[in-house]
């Protein structure tokens, strides 16, 4: 449970504030370019363009790569921590499994928050674009409303799920190989977390053009 | 009792251990002592399991452990207790945590019965109930070596390991860390081995000592011996002080006398 919350609960704060934002701001563009095509486009298509551009990419990689900053470097400088004032060296004189004991609960608990806090940030950044339209009256109520209610294929949808879950085990994995494999002291636990922030975006950013390829072309 | 044969660890191109052999008696307190960098860790590591030799026998009570199984490895692990030079304290657990995690990991009993073990270690190594809740992190570091000790022998380890119990201690509170290990190698016979540079211990505790350097055996003897020993190696390293110095001048003339 501590690592629930560590690793998810923590994140919800950080989480809702990005998506709140970003929603707004999606729907905005979406209205300015809708408002500039040579075809007129009805305004209840901004909320379904934010919903799709929300589900599709926004919430599960950009959130995930969010995560992998501060999730990642918690993991990493947490394990790395351990290993330089030999609390793993303890844990395996006990003849205690410390990459499992460690690394397993970590994985479990961001497989399981990961989902919960990409649908969170999507909600949040529904709630933005429709705060955005009751402020600046740019889009009706019933035009957003209208728009969120469009259906989306169900394959988009496991789409994101397969993309939350798979990039969830990349963010606990990767920075606590890296903090489990840490040499020296505290500068060295430095330089682990940054290379395991850094690792753990490149693989998100390339395993999500792999995901896109394989499940939706 | 543990007897390690011609014991040889390698790293890449380096040689730590070049074939170390030696006996640690039960119900004693044995010391490893030497300069930095003489192989000290890397042979309590070898015989704590830590690192894999490159070659040798190491014998706790006649089972070569370093030819047992992965399985027989870890069911021998129960066996024994460490003390890191760090204390290697679980920071995210309070003292009574980390004393009852061992328990929690090697023995089916109840969470009252393990609190009682736990309690019961705390104290013998005289911690206050009031500490019992706090984090490592809120305690002193002679209060952490008191944890580790506890957490070290929880089990009632056939085996206790201490690398460096001393460092970072006050003299008074590494006399106090001393002798409580030595107590508790009498109460629970075990077989303890102790890694060490701090003199004040060599004398306090030294029952059987091994001095080691450049990764070979270079003498051992007890704590009785270790001040009139004719061996340069020992002679550089125990009179590194002024106070030593003197001290083995009078000895010396002493030993003429007689």
């Amino acid at each position: 449970m501590r690592e629930v919350y560590d690793l998810g609960m923590s994140s919800v704060g950080i989480v809702a504030f990005i998506s709140l934002f970003m929603g707004a701001v999606t729907a905005i563009q979406m209205a300015q370019n809708f408002q500039g095509a040579d075809i007129p486009v009805p305004n209840y298509y901004v909320s379904y363009a934010t919903k799709v551009v929300l589900i599709l990419e926004f919430s599960p990689t950009i959130i995930s790569l969010i995560l992998a900053g501060k999730v990642g470097s918690y993991i990493a400088s947490s394990i790395g921590t351990m290993r330089v004032t030999e609390q793993i060296d303890a844990l395996d004189v006990m003849g205690i499994n410390s990459p499992s004991f460690l690394v397993m609960p970590k994985v479990i608990a961001t497989i399981f928050f990961n989902p919960i806090l990409i649908m969170i940030s999507i909600a949040m950044g529904l709630l933005g674009g429709y705060l955005i339209g009751e402020a600046t009256q740019m889009w009706s109520q019933s035009d957003y409303i209208t728009g969120l209610q469009m259906p989306m294929a169900t394959r988009l949808f496991v789409y994101t799920f397969v993309k939350t879950v798979c990039f969830a085990f990349v963010i606990a994995t990767v920075p606590a190989y890296y903090g489990y494999n840490v040499k020296g002291g505290s500068l060295e636990v430095g330089r682990s977390s940054t290379a395991a922030v850094v690792w753990t975006s490149v693989i998100l950013i390339i395993l999500n053009l792999v995901l896109t390829q394989t499940i939706l072309s | 009792m543990i007897e390690v044969k011609n014991l040889k660890k390698q790293f890449d191109d380096v040689e730590v251990l070049k074939g170390i052999s030696t006996v640690f008696e039960s119900g004693k307190t044995n010391l490893i002592i030497g300069q930095s960098g003489s192989g000290k860790t890397v042979f309590l590591k070898c015989m704590t399991g830590l690192i894999i030799p490159t070659s040798g026998e190491i014998f706790f009570d006649g089972r070569d452990v370093v030819k047992f199984s992965y399985e027989q490895r870890q069911q021998i692990r129960g066996e024994i207790g460490t003390v890191f030079q760090g204390s290697a304290l679980f920071d995210s657990m309070t003292v009574l945590e980390n004393v009852r995690f061992p328990l929690e990991m090697f023995s089916n009993v109840s969470l009252k019965e393990m609190n009682k073990r736990s309690e019961e270690v705390l104290e013998r190594v005289n911690l206050t109930p009031e500490s019992f809740h706090k984090f490592p992190s809120e305690i002193s570091g002679g209060m952490q070596k008191r944890v580790a000790i506890a957490r070290a022998i929880v089990n009632k380890p056939k085996y206790l390991f201490a690398d460096e119990p001393n460092s970072g201690l006050d003299p008074k509170t590494s006399m106090v860390i001393d002798k409580l290990l030595h107590e508790l190698t009498v109460e629970y016979n075990t077989t303890t081995i102790i890694n060490t540079h701090d003199m004040n211990s060599v004398m306090e505790i030294g029952e059987t000592i091994v001095f080691l350097k450049d990764g070979y055996k270079e003498w051992d003897g007890d704590k009785n011996e270790i001040l009139t020993a004719d061996n340069e190696s020992v002679i550089d390293f125990v009179y590194s002080s002024k106070l030593f110095t003197k001290l083995r001048d009078v000895l010396l003339k002493e030993k003429q006398n007689k």
